[in-house]
């Protein structure tokens, strides 16, 4: 292995792929909880499901059996003369079991889609809803792209398993288990002649079933691994273009796409050796039975018909296996999906709702910290022991260089994470005891992520508010300055902002990010870096109606450009999750610490 | 959206895209001819199998006749272990063609991908991209390799047998013939409506991958305004109507699979009662009338799944179709010959025009800027004004529609592209950072680089954090490894632009998510490297600013001065309206000064 083609990946600390049995044991167990939940509330169609498909299934099987019956005891009658009576019964009979096996049949695929989908939809409510729910401490691990693949391609092994493989699987049993049956019942003798090889079929098939397990496991690795550069190249492509990494870059791809093509073949070769494997086993039951039935038939030990029908019947007989073993794939992806997103589930938010909600009806906006420790890993407290109370309608401005804790000072606020120990209150009242409904209405944070959502600059900024009308929407836009750029824009308010709001600069996101947290209107108003994208026009532009905006409410200001930090009433330096200096902007200039340095460099740096 | 590209006129066939792809298979062709063989033996051999059984009930059984048993048994025998052998060998034989075509075929895709510009690549997503590169693929694989295999068997089986019963007994041969009729009309025309439902739910089921997207990445916003339940009722609703079109994909194939079973039971009933009738009136004999039924029976299969080919045909080949748009475009940006034996870095837009397609105004006009080597220019401009733009049309990621760029006195187009872009590198406002470890992430640019080069690259840019992750350069970052903040990606990105050590560096606004220590650090080591290279910075800052020679304002679409920054800061009202932060701030406003 070269490190041209193998060491550019990089080490990460890879999903536990490999875990030990008892593990797995409980994974199972979890994973059995939640599909027996997700089927209770079908028990009953399952059950009405069940004698449907066994009613179709017979009325199938019947039908060749009735063939032979025809012949049989319809013909000799009718060649004797005696009418032909029993002959038109049969046909009869073959018709009306044609259709009723079609209208059972029928009936099972609508109502197992019916189950299936409805099964899916449920899922896909709930995972989505638990993430939802689930703390930002928990996304911040888990990534938002497993997120994605939780809820698509997982979500679609299960729909799979459910729309394909299990329709499959019933039939394929239950065909093969009728048909045992009935050889039995033709001939006691010839019928375990027939099902010697069963043993060795479900042999060979665990055989398969083992291999396919791992080969399945390569396959998806591989596949993945194509789709992760795939999808990165093209994203990244004006990186790859502008640095000439083509050449390098396809020689990485045609690996990977190699290493898929292999795993893809031994997948195809097991297929190759598994499948005529059946078929031999098959065939070589139908020649032993020629051999025995012939001898039994010699000595007219069996009659002619039930040869026939042996023979008839055998063809149908061991097909079915290769449907149960490509069903073995789907069920195997699916058990893995539905591991997966049942550990989701069980994952508990590390910012519960409180139980008793304690209502807050008009927030002042008054923040207390009270003895607050914060540490994301427990050997690295972030805060030591913050105490800070902010009054009502003050504007605090935060500065410190990176990692001095001011953006998990502002999380704090906004219940992003819980303290590990101390109180953080809103007027008073500890933030653990309020609803996020309340919670969310009283303190909004500003980032400079600005996400926008597909729709249209209105759907954005109306985010903010749901209910609000189209005029209010203008007057936030109007405030924070952002209206006539958006008025400037070819559909004005209704204009689509693009996938994420791709077609916007990362300045004009801003500006709307910033229009929707002004019409939120929250009694807090957190603002981290939210400003570090605008050019210096724009800038000027929001730090003026942020004059207005924050005049009766509380804010604080996360900034390493000073030029924000002009407008609050009071300004705390943080270092070390500590407050080291706290007074009001021109005091502490005056002062000559610290802030009075940042100062000077920053007055430095416009010249 | 993609462009809608008109195919020339070709012959017919060449009008069928599947046709166009079997150039793939052509390193194959000895293994297909014996895939194709062994088919047609193994059909026959399937067909011939209950023959003999017949044979042995309707002879030996009867007659007593022991010798002839063991001599058709031993060929029944015989059979069935020649057709799973030959069903071994054809899907042993297929594996090599089929990967090899799709393997092929992607590597080929990819390649195009790379050379198409940014243009295309800002007008397709990656999503439809991908799908080309993955669910298209297979679905070409799936129907070259088996599913072709399976129509012409199929199609093969469905002649013989009924060749054979026509032989046997022509009244009934013909009803079992026109039984299949109805069966292949309908399936073409439940073909067509369920490769549309399919699509829709395909199409829903990306809505809500859209919305699975946008509630992951976005978490933070969601949060921050306390919208759960808003979120969670719009992805709800997209689910349901997910489920009210999955339903009526599932009513319509139940009925329709229903329909293909029921057809062939009603020909056999009608069979067993002509043909009694016929065994009544001595114009069939009864042992005939066995193997009639059990042809009949035989037939049920071919028949049923004719439908399902025939749609997987047809999924082929619109796959194909969407496989062949993207190899097809031509890429409207292609290197030059040009070379330049010692590249000194003079840069020179002359008259540069560039229009978006379709759009009335260009970008940017009239544009004339000169770069002289080592010299490193500012373009400041307001948001929207073309800065990027003007970037991009250097290493050729846009190309102008107007005027030139020249570098040392050659149009940049005249230039091969790898010579060119090894000439500039730019650092890009939001870096793009790959699934790999940091150390190929930086030396993109240059793969040869050393240790020391790359250590001087990270002290450049101040990203000395890289060694602090936990396998140091060897740690993977990017979507699937280590997250890391805005201000470490953009150091990342200055690191990996300055390490390709180019003529020309482009810095388009790259220090933006940086701290103002950090920034000053950072601009401290450029100055360095700006000294020997020649630079272009795009930038919204004063600081930033000072790190070039002069400054050019660009405004309405072209320059209208270049100067030094403190001239224009004096002169140009406009320039002050953009980078001096106290302009037209009222005096009690600039107290803090």
């Amino acid at each position: 292995m070269t490190s041209a083609t193998t060491g550019w990946r990089g080490v990460a600390s890879e999903d536990q792929d490999e875990l030990p049995d008892k593990v797995s044991g409980l994974l199972r167990a979890r994973s059995r909880r939640l599909l027996g939940d997700l089927l209770a509330p079908h028990r009953k169609g399952i059950m009405v499901l069940t004698a449907v498909i066994i009613a179709s299934s017979g009325a199938g099987l019947a039908i060749p059996y009735l063939v032979k019956v025809g012949i049989d005891a319809g013909i000799p009658p009718m060649l004797r003369g005696e009418g032909t009576g029993t002959l038109l019964t049969v046909v009869g009979v073959i018709l009306a079991a044609a259709a009723a096996q079609a209208l059972t049949r029928q009936a099972f695929l609508k109502m197992s889609g019916r189950i299936g989908h409805q099964i899916l939809l449920e899922l896909r409510r709930r995972v989505f809803d638990h993430f939802q729910r689930l703390s930002l401490s928990f996304h911040e691990k888990y990534t938002s792209g497993r997120v994605i693949s939780r809820l698509t391609s997982d979500i679609e092994a299960i729909a799979e398993l459910l729309q394909a493989g299990f329709d499959g699987l019933v039939t394929a049993v239950l065909t093969m288990a009728g048909t045992a049956v009935l050889l039995l019942v033709l001939d006691v003798e010839l019928g375990l002649v027939a099902l010697v090889p069963l043993p060795i079929l479900l042999l060979f098939t665990r055989w398969f079933r083992r291999q396919s397990a791992i080969v399945y496991r390569r396959t998806r690795e591989t596949v993945a691994l194509v789709i992760v550069h795939f999808v990165e190249s093209m994203t990244g492509m004006r990186a790859v273009q502008a640095f000439r990494r083509e050449p390098r870059n396809q020689e990485i791809f045609e690996r990977l796409n190699d290493d898929y093509r292999q795993a893809n073949a031994r997948s195809m070769r097991l297929i190759a050796v598994f499948m005529p494997g059946i078929k031999l086993i098959g065939n070589l039951t139908v020649a032993a039975v020629l051999f025995y039935g012939g001898w039994l038939a010699f000595h007219g030990e069996v009659t002619v018909g039930v040869l026939t029908a042996f023979l008839l019947y055998l063809r149908g007989f061991y097909e079915p296996m290769q449907e149960i073993s490509q069903f073995y794939n789907t069920l195997q992806s699916a058990s893995a999906a539905l591991e997966k997103l049942s550990g989701v589930l069980e994952e508990e938010p590390a910012v519960p709702e409180p139980r008793a909600p304690r209502p807050l009806p008009q927030a002042r906006g008054e923040v207390r910290f009270e003895d607050v420790r914060f540490a994301y890993v427990e050997s690295m407290p972030i805060l030591p022991g913050l105490d800070l109370a902010i009054p009502a309608g003050q504007s605090v401005a935060l500065v410190g260089s990176t990692g001095a804790g001011k953006t998990t000072l502002a999380k704090l606020i906004s219940r992003f994470y819980d303290p590990t120990a101390g109180r953080v209150l809103l007027d008073g009242a500890d933030l653990q005891e309020l609803d996020e409904p309340t919670l969310r209405r009283a303190v909004v944070m500003v980032t400079q992520e600005n996400f926008l959502f597909n729709g249209t600059v209105l759907d954005n900024i109306m985010f903010g508010r749901p209910g609000a009308t189209e005029r209010q929407v203008r007057e936030a836009a109007q405030a924070i300055g952002a209206h006539d750029f958006i008025a400037s824009l070819p559909d004005g308010y209704h204009t689509d902002v693009g996938k994420q709001g791709g077609r916007m600069s990362a300045g004009q996101r801003q500006l709307v990010a910033f229009a929707r947290a002004f019409l939120a209107d929250p009694a807090v108003l957190i603002l981290d870096e939210a400003t570090s994208s605008l050019d210096v026009p724009s800038e000027r532009l929001v730090q003026r109606a942020l004059r207005t905006i924050l005049a009766d409410r509380t804010a604080l200001i996360i900034a390493h450009r000073l030029s924000t930090v002009e407008i609050a009433d009071r300004v705390l330096v943080m270092e070390r999750g500590e407050i080291v200096e706290d007074g009001p902007p021109d005091r502490l200039v005056a002062a000559d610490g610290r802030f009075a340095g940042l100062h000077r460099a920053w007055l430095e740096s416009l010249s | 959206m993609p462009p809608d590209t008109r195919a020339p006129r070709r012959p017919l066939l060449e009008n069928i895209s599947l046709w166009r792809l079997r150039r793939y298979l052509r390193p194959y062709v000895g293994k297909l001819v014996f895939i194709w063989l062994a088919a047609i033996v193994g059909i026959s051999a399937s067909i011939a199998l209950p023959l003999v059984g017949e044979r042995v009930v309707d002879g030996p059984v009867r007659d007593g006749d022991s010798r002839a048993l063991l001599l058709l048994g031993s060929l029944a025998l015989g059979l069935g272990v020649l057709e799973a052998l030959l069903i071994f060998l054809r899907r042993w034989a297929q594996i090599g063609p089929v990967l090899g075509l799709e393997t092929r075929i992607r590597d080929d895709l990819y390649a195009q991908l790379q050379r198409l510009p940014m243009r295309f690549h800002g007008e397709w997503q990656s999503g439809q991209l991908l799908s080309r590169a993955t669910t298209d693929l297979s679905t070409i694989r799936r129907f070259l390799g088996f599913g072709m295999l399976f129509l012409v068997m199929n199609i093969l089986q469905l002649i013989t047998v009924t060749v054979l019963l026509l032989n046997m007994y022509w009244p009934l041969g013909v009803l079992v013939a026109v039984s299949a009729v109805p069966i292949v009309l309908l399936s073409m025309r439940f073909e067509k409506r369920y490769i549309r439902i399919s699509r829709q739910v395909q199409d829903e089921q990306g809505d809500l991958a859209t919305l699975v997207e946008e509630s992951a990445i976005g978490i933070r916003t969601i949060k921050a305004f306390g919208r759960r339940h808003h979120v969670f009722e719009r992805y709800d609703e997209a689910a349901r109507r997910l489920y009210g079109t999955s339903m009526e994909k599932v009513r319509l194939s139940a009925r329709f699979f229903t329909f293909l079973e029921v057809i062939p039971n009603v020909t056999l009933a009608m069979v067993l009662l002509l043909g009694a009738l016929a065994v009544g009136q001595g114009s069939l004999t009864l042992g005939a009338l066995f193997a009639f039924t059990t042809l009949v029976l035989q037939l049920v299969w071919p028949i049923a799944s004719l439908g399902y080919i025939l749609a997987m045909a047809q999924e082929a080949m619109t796959a194909a179709d969407r496989v062949l748009e993207v190899l097809d475009t031509v890429p409207e940006i292609t290197g030059g010959r040009g070379r330049i034996e010692r590249p000194r870095g003079h840069l020179r837009f002359e008259g540069v025009e560039f229009r978006f397609p379709g759009a009335d105004r260009p970008v940017l006009h009239d544009l004339w800027l000169e770069v002289r080597p080592g010299e490193t220019v500012a373009v400041v401009g307001a948001t929207g004004s073309g800065k990027t733009t003007l970037t991009a049309l250097v290493p050729r990621l846009l190309d102008v529609t107007g005027g030139r760029v020249t570098i040392d006195g050659h149009d940049v187009r005249d230039l091969e592209l790898p010579e060119l872009r090894s000439i500039v590198a730019t650092a890009f406002e939001e870096p793009t950072l790959f699934s790999m470890s940091v150390r190929e992430n930086l030396t993109m640019g240059r793969l040869d680089a050393t240790e020391e080069e790359v250590d001087d690259a990270i002290r450049t840019a101040q990203a000395m954090f890289v060694y602090d992750l936990p396998w140091g350069l060897d740690t993977r970052i990017g979507e699937q490894g280590m997250s890391l903040s805005g201000g470490q990606r953009q150091r990342l990105a200055l690191a990996r632009a300055v390490l390709s050590r180019p003529r020309i560096l482009v810095l388009d606004d790259t220090l933006s998510a940086l701290d103002v220590e950090t920034e000053a650090l950072v601009e401290a080591a450029l100055r360095e490297v700006l000294r020997e290279a020649t630079g272009i910075v795009v930038a919204h800052r004063a600081s930033t600013v000072l790190l070039a020679d002069k400054v050019a304002l660009l405004a309405g679409g072209t320059i209208t001065h270049v100067g030094r920054h403190h001239d224009l800061l004096a002169e140009v009202p406009e320039y002050r309206q953009l980078l001096a932060q106290d302009a037209d701030l009222d005096p009690s406003e600039g107290a803090l000064r």
